[in-house]
């Protein structure tokens, strides 16, 4: 069989790698997507996601089982979430500065109890080859997906539904949107936001498992590298839309694979700057969909960042 | 969105005798007990790993406080961070969160060196002033452009200026492993090394670098800058309702490019001392946190800029200690970013309370 594709093998490459990278991206922005639409936005996801990366491996490594290490990060996420949360609810407390404190916690903690597992393996997440049909190693590599990819993409198309056309979806829309009418309604903004930034936080403990436990699938400090952060902005280009989010997640994965891919296939002139591509896109991305006088649409009222 | 300030709002009158005493201490004393309460919920963390918060603390003191040579070593480390903590304060001013100083500090580090690379063999009385100038124009033109994008785009500054960081540490990592490399550097790409003529040197008496008293008269400067001139008054109403500012015909756009500019500017002079006194070349060590610790620096002093140096020198004290702490006590590396997440929430926690103790209140000391 001739495997010699070329070029080919570039944009092939990079579909693969949209794949593996944008996982952590999706499961993060859909969390942060649903604490922004209660009105609050946690800028502390990057230090959720390196604490799940931490503890996921952990327990794996602990008890064999991949599957209980995203749960041990979901639920640690939610943790953190929920701390975040309760300390947004005191009055005249800000919560972009909170996020900034818990991102610095977030990865204090999970370094200092993180070290003794840097060298132990743990087992990997399983994935599901859908290029079976094919000969070509590159297309089967391609096509190796990962159950949390799918488990996401389906968790995407859920969120979409819930916040539309439930009575949870409705609830939250309205606390994101006007305090006061929540209020007025008999509703409990506080509590609400709690709860929504607690389950943000454990999507973003999810995402942060999967960094650890399948790619790049090991535990070291530099895990991440501001994908917690780059979702954040992802939120906001996807407009607060799951479905939106699920495109940008790809999208981003694109960019972030493309300094590895041209790597791989021996272009390693200005690898540093490849490697800077998602941050540009991200900023790229900021600049071309903010704007200075007319409010952002589909933005929730509440929401700090955008007033 | 809104960030509150110490003493935000410029009062009407001045509040005098004990009624002032009572709302200045108001200031100082619960940004002590938060800082408190920060190292007693992180005791209790030590605790709980079996580990005994009297010997951290004693060893923190012996390490960064205890003899001259820990003072020394201390306030080397306090240079860099009272920079950084200005470029988080000057926009804070304006309401405005950039978290992102790190990227000038690293910029205006690779900026020096390499002006100092193309300058060898020049006296230090011309390199010198153009290497540090290279470094805060490079500085303020970085965290300039996050005020830009802010005012006139609209972006987000928080966000903006983190993204920033991380290019900048990718745009570094590029030219001292590429085109600025010195072929000679070998385990670490670094630049080619300065000239010894053009390495700054220490203070007169001691083994401290000119970096700190840069630093001390850059956070003075500022100070006057926001508390005693109509620009510095400007920013506050600014940041207090900037549509209120613009009706009043302030420049509103014109100040926040200022101010973050000044603040890029602070931290790039920052990279330019860890080029030219502390690493000699600039490469990878550019960075190495300092403007993360900026960050918590200036919310625990509340952006007062006179309050920033006793802040830089406490954090200075624990970062200078983490080594001994580290083997002594047999504690990872990441245990002063432990400490700091703690003391960091637990300052913001502190906001909720203003106002709430009454024996600050001013009326209750105001006589007749």
């Amino acid at each position: 069989m001739d495997t010699d594709l070329g070029y080919w093998i570039i944009p092939l490459a990079i579909i693969g790698g949209a794949i593996r990278v944008s996982t952590p991206f999706l499961f993060v922005s859909l969390g942060e997507a649903l604490t922004e639409r209660s009105g609050r936005i946690n800028l502390g996801l990057e230090g959720t996601l390196v604490f799940g990366a931490m503890s996921g491996y952990a327990l794996a490594y602990l008890t064999g089982s991949p599957w209980l290490g995203v749960l041990a990060a979901m639920i640690c996420g939610a943790l953190f979430g929920l701390v975040h949360g309760v300390i947004c609810s005191l009055p005249r407390v800000n919560d972009i500065a909170v996020g900034i404190a818990m991102m610095i916690l977030g990865l204090g903690l999970a370094f200092y109890f993180g070290k003794p597992y840097v060298q132990p393996v743990a087992p990997d997440l399983p994935s599901i080859s859908f290029g079976w049909w094919s000969d070509i190693p590159q297309v089967r590599a391609t096509l190796e997906v990962n159950v949390l990819f799918l488990i996401g993409a389906v968790l995407a198309v859920i969120l979409w539904w819930m916040l539309r056309s439930t009575k949870i979806g409705l609830t939250l829309r309205v606390v994101g949107d006007s305090t006061d009418a929540a209020r007025a309604m008999g509703l409990r903004p506080a509590v609400i936001r709690t709860c929504a930034t607690a389950v943000g936080g454990a999507f973003a403990g999810v995402g942060g498992a999967y960094l650890s436990l399948y790619y790049p699938g090991s535990w070291n400090e530099g895990i991440s590298s501001g994908q917690g952060l780059m979702a954040v902005a992802l939120v906001i280009f996807a407009r607060w839309n799951p479905l939106a989010c699920f495109g940008a997640a790809l999208l981003f994965g694109g960019a972030g694979a493309l300094g590895p891919v041209l790597q791989s296939v021996g272009i390693s002139e200005g690898y540093y700057l490849f490697f800077a591509a998602p941050y540009v896109l991200t900023l790229g991305v900021l600049i071309a969909t903010s704007s200075p006088t007319r409010a952002m649409t589909g933005a929730p009222g509440e929401l700090s960042i955008t007033k | 969105m809104t960030l509150s300030v110490s003493e935000g709002t410029p009062s009407a009158r001045p509040i005098l005798g004990l009624a002032g005493v009572a709302r200045k201490s108001e200031a100082v004393l619960l940004p002590i007990g938060a800082l408190l309460a920060g190292f007693a919920a992180f005791s209790l963390f030590l605790l709980a790993q079996g580990k005994s918060p009297a010997d951290f603390f004693a060893l923190v003191y012996r390490a960064g406080f205890g003899t001259a040579f820990s003072w020394e070593n201390t306030l080397s480390r306090a240079a860099p961070l009272l920079l950084a903590a200005l470029c988080v304060a000057l926009p804070a001013r304006l309401g405005l969160v950039v978290i992102g100083g790190e990227g000038a500090i690293v910029l205006g580090g690779v900026g020096a060196g390499f002006a100092g690379v193309l300058l060898y063999g020049t006296p230090a009385l011309i390199a010198l002033p153009i290497m540090l100038s290279t470094a805060m124009a490079i500085g303020a033109i970085w965290i300039g452009a996050v005020g830009a994008l802010r005012h006139y785009r609209g972006v987000n500054e928080t966000i903006a200026s983190l993204l920033m960081a991380y290019i900048a540490i990718a745009l570094m990592n590029h030219l001292v492993e590429g085109p600025l490399r010195d072929p000679a550097s070998l385990n670490k790409p670094s630049t080619a090394p300065l000239d010894e003529s053009l390495r700054v040197g220490n203070m007169p008496g001691w083994d401290v670098h000119w970096g700190l008293a840069f630093g001390v008269i850059a956070c003075l400067l500022t100070w006057v800058l926001i508390e005693k001139t109509t620009w510095g008054f400007a920013a506050r109403i600014a940041g207090g309702n900037a549509r209120a500012a613009q009706v009043q015909g302030l420049p509103v756009g014109k100040l926040i490019v200022g101010f973050t500019a000044l603040g890029g500017a602070l931290a790039g002079l920052a990279g330019f001392f860890e080029v030219a006194a502390v690493h000699g070349s600039a490469n990878g060590s550019l960075a190495s946190g300092y403007g993360y610790t900026g960050i918590l620096i200036a919310f625990l002093a509340r952006h007062n800029p006179l309050a920033i140096i006793p802040v830089a020198v406490l954090l200075a004290g624990f970062e200078a200690s983490s080594g001994l702490v580290q083997r002594r006590m047999d504690l990872p590396d990441a245990t002063v970013l432990v400490l700091q997440g703690f003391v960091f929430i637990s300052i913001l926690m502190s906001e909720t309370l203003y106002g709430r103790f009454k024996i600050f209140a001013p009326e209750r000391w105001r006589s007749g």
